[in-house]
């Protein structure tokens, strides 16, 4: 049987079954990472000794009913950012380079409970900061499609695990595009839920009032089953919010007659790419087809949203990532003599030139005299933008969009002019600064065979709305744009 | 409206993100400083007057508890995590030069 072609819910059903053993569909991740990973880098870390003897504990409270959910016994794979007890969590980072921690995430948790085995810690850029996980300190992750191109960032490295049949999903987070970007990029389903949704407790934060986590699988029901699992109200994230609505698998309906479409005309105008329009209008009227009221409308403000989340999340990054000073935990710097050398030599070895670039920004804009200027106006500036969604949700169930406005980009293309790089993030973003969901979709490819995503956006917890479209468009579809294998084959072959 | 940095500001900024930047790391993060900032100031072109700053989009109120200790002694697996201890404490540097 070819387990690693099965979605994380069909593997869990026939774990359930008695048909693969927990053991079986764990050794199967590790076959093809041994043969794709050498090209692919997904993964700062994999527990392989770890996963087989969890994989023994799971299949024992399967075999006596205790776990009886649909991912029970599923291997899975972490973002290198979500703290994991007893195994290194990096943060793609130097700094972070022998940081383990004591306890794990939440949504790791919640996992686990659920049955999960988890296999590895994937690649980042570093800090989540960066669009294409070429900032990682441990070398870039490769786009299984094509491996002369980026896999998208910052959850680079979980989207490639997916997508190269490495493990059925992967936890992912988004500050500003980090889960939806890459998803489109390497042809998979990855959705950002509403903020509040999945508890941020022991995610390591960088724009803490941005980030949330998020899963990526093969198809939508795989992502309304995690995100189901995963969601939570934590008392330890005083943002977390308490939904009683995150029954998420209820949404997996084809069927989107009378579901009012929005698509903002700003987003389809001057720098999208032909070969992403066109498969992403495409979707669209297949959406329409089955009874959908599609319509275009003026969002606004578009070109505003970078500059505004660039103020935030760099503001807030400045302050995060002031605790890494070579006293608790990572890196310190060899030679010092006193305190305040030792913090800043140790910054200075420790961080990249990304995360340094944003820090230094974060820094200028919070410091007195530029705080009003800068830091209030970007604040003010999302007010106007979460107004602008709030009137577009008072007519649509949801907005259709790109993901980005390119396919992926080749490696080492993007880190020389940082705007160019920032502004692929140009229709994601802003869903992060007004706190939305928004899932990404794969609905075709470029000449090259690289993925196309469309971006479906959500008001605040209508995710069960993105759920039912995105499941209806795989429907009709068939998942016709899902399936890597025979990628990946390939790739491995250029390999051998 | 090109921005200018300062090798003052740069300098204060440094010690502002705790960064020890080499000359030409300065040289570097000034060009990218204003480059940003120039960016950035688009947002001049928006009337922004009477808007509220939203720093959270949904209220975020102080969550109030019981000061209970619900989680255990870790302080053994925590203080393995630091480059370097003494007397289960972290072991610092003399802070005055």
């Amino acid at each position: 049987m070819d387990l690693k072609s099965l979605t994380a819910v069909e593997l869990g059903k026939k774990i359930q079954a008695k048909e693969v053993t927990v053991k079986e569909a764990v050794e199967a991740c590790f076959t093809q990472i041994d043969k794709v990973e050498k090209e692919v880098n997904s993964f700062v870390s994999l527990q392989k000794e770890a996963a087989l003897k969890r994989a023994e504990e799971v299949q024992k409270l399967i075999d006596d009913g205790t776990l009886t959910g649909p991912l029970a016994g599923v291997p899975v794979a972490i973002k290198d950012n979500m703290c994991t007890e007893g195994v290194t969590t990096t943060c793609s980072s130097k700094i972070l380079s022998n940081f383990v921690p004591t306890f794990s995430a939440e949504a790791v948790l919640n996992l686990e409970k659920a049955g999960a085995v988890v296999i590895g810690k994937t690649n980042m850029d570093e800090f989540a900061m960066g669009s294409t996980t070429e900032t990682s300190y441990y070398g870039e992750t490769k786009n299984p499609w094509n491996l002369e191109h980026v896999p998208g960032g910052s959850s680079g490295g979980s989207c490639a695990a997916v997508a190269a049949l490495e493990v059925p999903y992967a936890l992912g987070s988004d500050t500003g595009g980090s889960i939806r970007q890459p998803s489109s990029y390497c042809g998979i389903v990855g959705i950002k839920p509403t903020y509040g949704t999945v508890s941020r407790y022991g995610l390591i934060a960088y724009g803490s009032s941005l980030d949330q986590i998020g899963p990526v699988a093969r198809d939508v029901t795989d992502c309304a089953t995690v995100l189901e699992t995963i969601a939570s109200h934590d008392a330890k994230d005083s943002t977390s919010v308490e939904r009683q609505d995150t029954d998420f698998t209820s949404a997996l309906v084809n069927d989107v007659k009378g579901m009012k479409i929005g698509i903002p005309k700003d987003y389809f105008g001057e720098g999208l790419d032909e070969e992403v329009k066109k498969p992403i209008l495409e979707a669209a009227e297949v959406l329409k087809n089955a009874g959908a009221e599609i319509e275009e409308f003026d969002l606004g403000l578009v070109k505003y949203a970078i500059p505004a989340y660039y103020v935030i999340a760099s503001a807030e990054a400045s302050s995060n990532l002031s605790r890494f000073d070579g006293v608790k935990y990572g890196y310190r710097t060899k030679d010092y003599e006193e305190l305040h050398q030792m913090y800043k030599k140790t910054r200075s070895e420790g961080f990249g030139p990304e995360v340094k670039r944003r820090i230094m920004l974060g820094s200028f804009v919070l410091s007195s005299g530029y705080y009003d200027a800068y830091y209030l106006k970007a604040l003010r500036t999302k007010a106007l933008i979460k107004k602008a969604f709030d009137s577009a949700f008072a007519k649509y169930d949801m907005i259709l969009a790109p993901a980005a406005p390119t396919t992926a980009p080749k490696l080492g293309s993007s880190l020389s002019d940082p705007i160019k790089m920032y502004l692929g993030d140009i229709y994601t973003i802003s869903v992060n600064l007004a706190g939305l969901p928004g899932i990404s979709i794969p609905v075709g490819q470029d000449a090259k065979g690289l993925p196309v995503g469309m971006q479906l956006i959500g008001d605040c917890f209508q995710e069960k709305k993105l759920f039912q479209a995105a499941y209806t468009y795989e429907c009709l579809t068939e998942k016709k744009w899902v399936s890597m294998y025979d990628k990946t084959e390939a790739a491995g072959k250029e390999e051998a | 409206m090109a921005n200018k940095i300062s090798d003052e500001t740069i300098e204060y900024v440094g010690i502002l993100a705790k960064l020890e930047l080499s000359d030409e790391e300065k040289e570097q993060a000034k060009k990218d400083m204003e480059t940003m900032l120039d960016y950035i100031d688009t947002l001049n072109e928006l009337d922004t007057d009477g808007i509220e700053p939203m720093s959270h989009v949904f209220p975020v109120n102080n969550v109030f508890r019981e000061d209970v200790v619900t989680n255990g002694d870790n302080h053994e697996a925590m203080l393995a995590n630091a480059p370097q201890q003494k007397e289960q404490s972290y072991k610092v540097p003399r802070t005055f030069a």
